[in-house]
């Protein structure tokens, strides 16, 4: 294999991004523009509300009422909460930080007590004895962050016994957070997803690519040169592989300045990055296959869709903010792993090296080189390179 | 590895389902021979030239170009010949003088060479003065003869120019035969598919007549003029086949 070959196609293949306008700005300007509309104006997150999983932490020293009891039985009547007890907080926030649960709630020692006191003098909060309720949010959810600590809220006023709109309790709940985001907005919880989105669109640019080369007789002249199927290959990937990177970067640059500045170290930022480069192989292998079937540049860009649409919607705005149909179909794209994983890393706080970010990890790795071989191969089949 | 007879075809066929695009040709060209392929369009010109190049793979018959076999050894003949495409196939948005550099990276050619010979190349064929220019901006004579340097920035032993003169103006046309010329004069052996009558009459020592993708005439212009009793091989073509060369298609 001769690397000039290699180097001379990556050059001219980054010249062409650089220089034909359409792929300048589906590349490049396009993520940007979407991150900058995103990041001004969006204001929700659509779709059905599941049910969230919380854990329970509790450290009540019950006496005479069992008041913690009564707060979990009450939690698991609402039918929206799906409560799971914990031995230990340790446990709680490492199933919370790989994203199994939406939340922890942890409940003080004194809080039967509390209720006790309540109960005593319900018209004299000067007689009560305070407790305070912590609570442990996936940061990672919007629609969590959202729904649950309401429900929590009303629950702990009903068990007083109160009318729901009434909030004098001796209970209060303190939400904490494992990731400090600055100013946590709608668009904090997009952002992972972002990154995915930006490198998606690689599909279409490499399927035109390809079948423009087809159309305009350039993939003939390069057979007819002793360049090898191997290099040639070598430098299509090399050279959608520093874009997927000038990509991220210019989406990380984007995102940060609309606010997105999760407080985590250079090596989580490296995975974040690696993983999208990985990605990224997927969507060439995609648009390998895209021109395959293609008989042309303009089919190419329509038949693009059918993986860029089901990887855009699938897989860019994971979490539990999707219905739970859409959750599951999410799990054949490769895009739901990735920005599982830096929703994970991002804003849940989770380690690089726990289980979710691995089996993540390893799932995108194994789909991306799989898609990416079948790509190459069936446009070798078909098409000679 | 150069034998005197630089290409040898031997009972070459090539079908696509049920048409026969060459029927059975035979034919040997000698080292630094100008032999000119002529015939209508659909004769089977390209699809000859395709096999030569191992783009394409012959339904029977064998074909050594440099003595290597096109089907065996497509790697080493690969290295010994340039082929000008009947597609005017360059990258519109590189510069004349960059899409020249890749494909002299591509045949991995020193860097110094390479810009010495890009620069001989550009200046022969006139465009140095357009060389610093994206090529969607060039005329349509012009990415002709871009086209023609990429197939020989390599300096190849043998080059097979597709209808190099194609939709060119009496002036480029001519401007390339002078090329095509001095590329003979440097000893190289070219194979030049044309339906130009003229164009082969000018340049060619030996022409091959295909029609229907069979070989009907072979012999020097000169030898098959007098062989028929006509004055041009557009005569020729009639007095053999009946018809007029660009009415056969």
């Amino acid at each position: 294999m001769k690397f000039q070959r290699v180097l001379a196609l990556t050059k001219k293949e980054m010249k062409k991004t650089v220089r034909e306008p359409a792929v300048l700005f589906m590349i490049f300007l396009f993520p940007i523009v979407f991150v900058f509309a995103f990041g001004a104006s969006f204001g929700g997150v659509g779709g059905s509300q599941p049910a969230y999983s919380i854990g329970v932490v509790s450290m009540d020293q019950a006496s005479l009422v069992n008041a913690s009891q009564i707060l979990l039985t009450a939690l698991s009547d609402t039918n929206i909460l799906n409560v799971q007890v914990y031995g230990d907080n340790q446990t709680a926030q490492n199933d919370l930080s790989q994203g199994s649960i939406q939340g922890v709630m942890i409940i003080p020692s004194d809080f039967s007590q509390s209720f006790a006191s309540y109960q005593a003098a319900p018209n004299d909060p000067n007689l009560w004895t305070n407790a305070t309720i912590a609570l442990y949010l996936d940061q990672g959810s919007l629609v969590a962050t959202q729904a649950v600590p309401p429900i929590i809220q009303q629950t702990l006023t009903a068990i007083t016994g109160q009318n729901q709109q009434a909030y004098s309790s001796p209970f209060s709940l303190e939400t904490a957070s494992l990731i400090e985001v600055n100013a946590p907005s709608t668009f904090d919880f997009m952002a992972p997803g972002m990154f995915t989105f930006a490198s998606i669109f690689l599909i279409m640019m490499v399927a035109q690519s390809f079948t423009q080369d087809r159309e305009n007789g350039m993939m003939k002249r390069i057979r007819i040169t002793p360049t090898t199927p191997t290099e040639f290959m070598i430098s299509q990937v090399l050279s959608y592989s520093v874009i997927a990177l000038i990509q991220a970067v210019l989406v990380f640059v984007m995102v940060y300045f609309m606010g997105f500045t999760p407080d985590v170290g250079i090596p989580v930022y490296a995975v974040a990055f690696t993983l999208v480069l990985v990605f990224s192989l997927s969507n060439v292998g995609f648009g390998l296959i895209t021109a395959t079937i293609s008989k042309s540049s303009g089919a190419a860009t329509g038949l693009s869709f059918l993986f860029v649409l089901p990887q855009l919607f699938l897989g860019t705005f994971v979490g539990s903010s999707l219905s739970s149909a859409a959750q599951v179909a999410g799990k054949i794209v490769p895009s739901y792993y990735v920005t599982d994983a830096l929703t994970s890393l991002f804003l849940r706080g989770a380690a690089i090296t726990s289980p979710a970010i691995l089996l993540d990890i390893t799932v995108v790795s194994i789909a991306c080189i799989g898609i990416l071989a079948v790509g190459i191969i069936l446009y070798g089949k078909y098409y000679k390179i | 590895m150069m034998i005197e007879s630089a290409i040898t075809v031997e009972n070459l066929v090539k079908k696509f389902e049920d048409v026969t695009a060459v029927d059975g040709i035979s034919v040997q060209v000698k080292k630094g021979e100008l032999f000119g392929l002529l015939g209508p369009n659909g004769a089977g010109k390209t699809t000859a030239i395709n096999i030569l190049c191992g783009l394409a793979k012959p339904t029977s018959g064998t074909a050594t170009v440099g003595g290597y076999d096109v089907q065996k050894e497509p790697e080493k003949v690969k290295e010994l010949i340039g082929v000008c495409l009947q597609e005017t196939a360059i990258y519109p948005y590189l510069t004349g003088a960059e899409n020249v550099e890749l494909f002299g990276d591509l045949y991995a050619m020193n860097k110094e060479t390479l810009k010495k010979r890009r620069d001989v190349l550009l200046e022969n064929v006139g465009l140095t003065g357009d060389a610093k220019r994206r090529t969607e901006k060039y005329s349509g004579g012009m990415k002709r003869r871009l086209s023609l340097i990429l197939a020989l920035i390599h300096n190849p032993q043998i080059a097979f120019l597709d209808e190099p003169t194609v939709a060119m103006d009496p002036k480029s046309r001519r401007d390339v035969w002078g090329f095509i010329k001095r590329l003979k004069k440097e000893g190289k052996t070219i194979i030049l598919t044309t339906h130009y009558m003229e164009e082969a009459e000018e340049l060619c020592d030996r022409v091959g007549i295909i029609d229907h993708g069979k070989l009907i005439a072979l012999g020097s212009p000169e030898e098959l003029i007098s062989k028929n009793k006509v004055k041009n091989l557009e005569e020729v073509f009639i007095n053999i086949t009946g018809r007029k060369i660009r009415e056969a298609v």
